[in-house]
C-alpha cells in the first residue's frame, strides 16, 4: 500500500495530460464568450433596412416586427472575411422555408453591404443597417459574424460566435430550431 | 553632471506614458468627467483583445465602448451604473477585476487555500521526518561510556 503512493505523481500527470489533450482535441475556443443575454429578452432594436433587398422603402427591421416567430439573426459586414466563408451556408439555410433568417449589417456602408449581397446572393428576408454598431453592442457582439437564435417570445436562445459551419448548423442550429418551432 | 544624465536616462521609461489609444476627439471637455471615464475604462476589458482594458486597446469596438461610456457619464450615469450597462451586455467578463460573490469565492480565495494546503503538507512532512529524540542511556551504557572516556584521558 505504501509503495502505491509513488504512483501518485504519475496519476496526477496522467490526469493533467488527459485534461490538456481533451482541451486540445475538443476544439473549444477559450476566447469564445457565452452570451450574457442567453435566455434573456433580446435587446430592442429598430433599424433602417437595406434597400432594395426585401423590404419596401420606409420599412424597418425591428425586434417588435419579428415577434411571434423563431428568428435566426446573422450579423455580418462586407469588410469581414469569415462572413464570406459562411455565406454559402446561409444561402443554403435560407432555402429551407421554415427558417426565418434576417441580417444586420454591422458598421458597414449600406452601399458596401448591398454590393456584398449582390455579389454573393442575399439569404436574408430583411437586413437592418447598424451603421454605428450600437445595436451590436446591445447584443454583446464582439466580432463579426455572429449568429443569434431568437425564440417566439423574443428571447435569445443561442449565440454562435464566428462563422457557422455545416457541422454547427446540422448538429446545433437546426435541432434547436426544430425544438423551438414545436408549438 | 554625467550621473544626473544617466539617472534621467534610467528613469525615462517610468516617465514615458504608454501610447494612448484614447483619441483626442473622444475626450470630454469636462476634465472631471474625463478623469472618471479614464479611471472607469481602465477597469473594463476589451472583449476583442481580452487582455487589455478598453482604455489601452486600439480595437474599433474598444473605441466604440469608450465613446459609449463617455455618453453614459455625460448623461448623468454614476460609475456603477455605467459599468453595469456594459456588464448587462457583455457579462462579468468585461470587468477586469471580477466581483466578489458566492460563485467567485473559489477564484478569489482558491490560491490562498492551495497555499495553506501546501504549507500544511510541508509542516506535516517535516514533522514526520524529524528524528525521534534519542532515548536516554541505560545505566549499563552510561557505565560503558564513562569507562571509554576514562581510557581516552591521558
Amino acid at each position: 500500500m505504501r509503495r502505491l503512493i509513488f504512483l501518485l505523481p504519475l496519476l496526477l500527470f496522467a490526469a493533467l495530460a488527459g485534461y490538456f489533450a481533451f482541451a486540445l482535441i475538443s476544439g473549444r475556443d477559450p476566447r469564445e464568450l457565452p452570451s450574457a443575454l442567453l435566455d434573456k429578452p433580446a435587446p430592442d432594436f429598430d433599424l433602417p433596412s437595406l434597400l432594395p433587398l426585401g423590404l419596401t422603402e420606409g420599412q424597418r427591421l425591428s425586434l417588435a416586427g419579428l415577434k411571434g416567430q423563431v428568428v435566426v439573426l446573422n450579423v455580418f459586414a462586407s469588410w469581414c472575411a469569415p462572413c464570406r466563408v459562411e455565406h454559402p451556408l446561409l444561402l443554403r439555410l435560407a432555402r429551407q422555408d421554415k427558417v426565418h433568417l434576417v441580417g444586420i449589417a454591422y458598421k458597414d456602408r449600406p452601399e458596401d453591404s448591398r454590393r456584398f449581397l449582390a455579389e454573393l446572393g442575399n439569404p436574408y428576408r430583411a437586413t437592418g443597417i447598424d451603421r454605428d454598431g450600437r445595436t451590436g453592442i446591445d447584443f454583446g457582439l464582439y466580432g463579426v459574424p455572429e449568429t443569434y437564435v431568437i425564440d417566439r417570445q423574443g428571447h435569445i436562445r443561442k449565440r454562435f460566435v464566428g462563422p457557422l459551419s455545416a457541422t454547427l448548423i446540422d448538429r446545433e442550429l437546426l435541432p434547436l430550431l426544430r425544438q423551438l418551432e414545436r408549438p | 553632471m554625467r550621473t544626473l544624465l544617466l539617472l534621467l536616462l534610467l528613469m525615462s521609461p517610468a516617465l514615458m506614458s504608454p501610447a494612448l489609444a484614447v483619441q483626442p476627439d473622444e475626450r470630454l471637455a469636462d476634465p472631471a468627467l474625463e478623469t472618471r471615464a479614464r479611471t472607469l475604462s481602465r477597469e473594463l476589458r476589451c472583449v476583442v483583445c481580452q487582455n487589455e482594458s478598453i482604455d489601452e486597446s486600439n480595437a474599433p469596438l474598444a473605441r466604440d465602448l469608450r465613446i459609449l461610456l463617455r455618453q453614459r457619464l455625460t448623461a448623468g450615469d454614476s460609475d456603477a451604473q455605467a459599468s453595469a450597462f456594459l456588464v448587462a451586455r457583455y457579462g462579468d467578463f468585461v470587468l477586469l477585476r471580477p466581483p466578489l460573490r458566492a460563485d467567485t469565492w473559489l477564484l478569489w480565495f482558491g490560491p490562498f487555500a492551495v497555499l495553506l494546503l501546501g504549507a500544511g503538507i510541508t509542516v506535516f512532512a517535516l514533522r514526520r521526518r524529524a528524528p525521534a529524540s534519542a532515548a536516554p542511556l541505560s545505566a549499563e551504557e552510561q557505565a560503558r561510556l564513562d569507562r571509554l572516556m576514562r581510557e581516552d584521558a591521558p
